[in-house]
């Protein structure tokens, strides 16, 4: 699943009277403030681009003024750009016409709005519906479909309501169904939860990660909220001044920040829940293959520490102390580890956010074993790695 | 004439001149009037079949037929029974103090004059609201309507048309179209961007926009432009009877002319009475319409 679905290349945004002039300047690399102060004109993108892969959710962030609200109106021509090419499944958007412009807009991409962009006077079922009534489905096919997508998004009984008797976090989940009704393959949110209260926009944020395991739509998903992107995005782009300072997956962006700016982004990020184990373990260095007790204790005195993961063919087994093994060994009975040997320790999965294991890792005295669906160990999480990246000390680089 | 006296007197142009320029003016519209009058007219012709035929049918049909079909337009609007006997009361008093057939006419005339306000003033208000130039060319224009004395442009009307119901239809829909023209280009501006951009994002072309999304959106101040627009006419129905409108103006301007005070007071009262009719009803119905309004969570 690799497909690229959107390109964007080289593009630029002037605003202002007569933008293709000012271009000689901006390529120039004159800066925003000069530019604005000597010709009145604001750029708001420079030389921008992109790939967004087929499935993904990436994620565009910036603060305000930093041009993202501009970037994603390009996708579908909201907003026609100064300069640059926007490619979508390989068709060039910016050589439509008007009519193949309307179609684009109606088949490929829907979006989602900050202050929602509902219609008052419609009732919610139909704003649901409105992609299919532009597109002139007949009334019972549309109503029925957006009955389907009122109950995905859980506001089911709300049919007849009129936006304005919702609340904020009911009023774009309408927005969201909206968007998934017409049944495009690219969703643009542009900023699509950020006029919502803390708890709802997390909320909302579950319901998107929920659904988009089972549609596998291309969202483009912009934001202001460093937590929100690294929540959501496969992949995210940071936006500042109108140009792209850094792309990556969040982990790059979260440990190797690329300019002084995105490290102070990051700075304040909750790295607990942004970061998932997968991203700080160590790669499972104690690894006890053998099932013989004697020849255990022999591989185990080849490393550090007094413990170590005994793994057989059908994966993860157990903990195992040197204590433990020295123990058997004396005792002689048996030669073969067995299941009274192991720790009594919890597993975790490379995909579980940290600050769900804190707990677990404070507790036990061993590095947690991380185990993968395939029951494989594939790494460890000691207590000193989940100290050091939450105390944002990590080391750079590495 | 340009002597030291211009210090204290205006150096007005020459007496002789200003009648040069009158006289080629005039002229050159009497002339206008004679050779294209009588095409002009035709034009009218089917508004003034029309306005007969529409006033024959108020004035010829039995009055408590028409005041139920009046009180059932009321409360099918309005769905107030308050209201709705309210308006009876209010057309049985003014058939009872023998208004009955002037009233019939006036209301013929205002009607035909709103419809004709609407028509015209809507699709005025929708390019004016889709582009600044014609918004800045129509303005003053709107404005020289608005504040142009009424009998000023009674003139040129009656020159062309002469006296009768046509230049009085046309003199009123002059005087009160403008707030029909204004609130629609006031409400269409006042629509949500955000609401607009989503019509946009989903693939609406420009017909849909606006019959979809702009007019829906923008109807309560359309509204309250037509109620504007029908108070205005009824105003307007006074000075309309100078120039041979029937209808409860002329009484006025006979009560004006020979002192009756009285007979001035009572068409008076029945102009009012109509007023708050018309004005009660069209809010009333404009208000139901917003049916999104209600109910609204804070």
């Amino acid at each position: 699943m690799t497909e690229v679905l959107i390109k964007v290349e080289g593009l630029y945004k002037v605003f202002g009277k007569t933008p293709e002039k000012i271009m000689p300047m901006v390529k120039a690399g004159e800066s925003k403030d000069d530019i604005l102060a000597n010709t009145g004109h604001t750029v708001g993108l420079k030389d921008i681009n992109l790939q967004v892969e087929k499935g993904q959710i990436f994620v565009v962030m910036g603060l305000s003024g930093s041009g993202k609200s501009t970037l994603i109106r390009h996708l579908n021509r909201l907003i026609d750009p100064t300069e640059g090419k926007i490619l979508v499944d390989g068709e060039d958007v910016m050589k439509l016409d008007q009519k193949s412009l309307e179609e684009f807009r109606r088949h490929r991409m829907s979006m989602v709005f900050q202050r929602f962009g509902l219609m008052p006077h419609r009732t919610v079922i139909e704003n649901v519906a409105y992609g299919l009534t532009v597109q002139g489905v007949d009334k019972k096919e549309r109503l029925a479909k957006a009955q389907e997508w009122l109950e995905t998004v859980g506001l089911a009984g709300y049919e007849n309501q009129y936006p304005s008797q919702l609340s904020g976090g009911q009023q774009q989940r309408v927005g969201l169904a909206r968007a998934l009704c017409t049944d495009a393959d690219i969703l643009l949110m542009d900023e699509a939860f950020s006029a919502l209260d803390p708890l709802i926009r997390s909320e909302m944020q579950d319901q998107l990660i929920e659904l988009q395991e089972k549609l596998h739509k291309t969202i483009v998903f912009i934001t202001h909220d460093l937590d929100e992107a690294l929540r959501l995005g496969d992949r995210i782009a940071i936006l500042k001044d109108g140009e792209l300072v850094q792309q990556g997956a969040p982990e790059d962006i979260l440990l190797h920040p690329a300019t002084d700016y995105v490290e102070a982004f990051v700075k304040d990020v909750n790295r607990a829940r942004a970061l998932t184990v997968e991203t700080v373990m160590n790669p499972p260095a104690h690894r006890i293959t053998s099932s013989n007790i004697e020849k255990a204790l022999q591989q185990m005195r080849t490393f550090k520490g007094d413990y170590g993961y005994y793994v057989n063919d059908d994966g993860y087994q157990g903990i195992i102390t040197q204590k433990k093994l020295e123990a058997a060994a004396k005792a002689g009975s048996n030669t073969a580890i067995d299941e009274k040997l192991y720790e009594d320790v919890a597993t975790i999965s490379p995909d579980t956010v940290l600050e769900e294991v804190i707990p677990d890792s404070m507790e036990s005295r061993y590095a947690l074993p991380v185990v993968d669906d395939k029951g494989d160990l594939t790494g460890e999480l000691p207590r000193s790695s989940v100290a050091e990246v939450l105390s944002g000390e990590q080391e750079k680089g590495g | 004439m340009a002597d030291s006296n211009w210090l204290i007197e205006f150096p007005a142009m020459d007496r002789s001149d200003l009648l040069a320029i009158r006289k080629a003016l005039d002229g050159a519209y009497k002339e206008f009037s004679r050779s294209y009058g009588d095409i002009i007219e035709g034009l009218f012709d089917p508004l003034l079949y029309f306005l007969v035929w529409f006033e024959k049918l108020l004035v010829n049909s039995p009055w408590w037929l028409i005041i139920a079909i009046i009180c059932a337009i009321v409360y099918f609007a309005t769905r107030s029974w308050k209201l709705s006997v309210g308006v009876l009361a209010a057309f049985v008093l003014i058939g009872y103090f023998g208004m009955w057939e002037n009233t019939m006419r006036t209301m013929s005339i205002i009607f035909v004059c709103t419809l004709l306000s609407i028509a015209i003033g809507i699709p005025i208000g929708i390019l004016m609201s889709r582009s600044d130039r014609v918004q800045s060319t129509i303005t003053p224009m709107l404005d020289i309507m608005q504040t142009m004395p009424a009998f000023v442009y009674l003139i040129p009307v009656v020159m062309l048309l002469g006296i009768g119901k046509v230049p009085g239809v046309i003199a009123v829909v002059i005087y009160a179209i403008p707030p029909v023209i204004r609130l629609t280009n006031l409400g269409i501006r006042l629509v949500d961007e955000e609401v607009l951009e989503a019509a946009r994002a989903y693939g609406a072309n420009s017909t849909q926009r606006l019959f979809g999304v702009q007019l829906p959106l923008a109807l309560p101040t359309i509204m309250a432009g037509i109620n504007q627009t029908i108070m205005m006419a009824l105003a307007m129905v006074v000075i309309a009877s100078m120039i041979g409108v029937k209808g409860l103006g002329q009484p006025v301007l006979k009560s004006i002319t020979n002192q009756y005070f009285t007979l001035g007071l009572f068409n008076g009262l029945a102009i009012v009475a109509l007023a708050i009719v018309f004005d009660r009803v069209s809010q009333a119905y404009g208000k139901r319409t917003q049916k999104h309004l209600e109910s609204r969570q804070s």
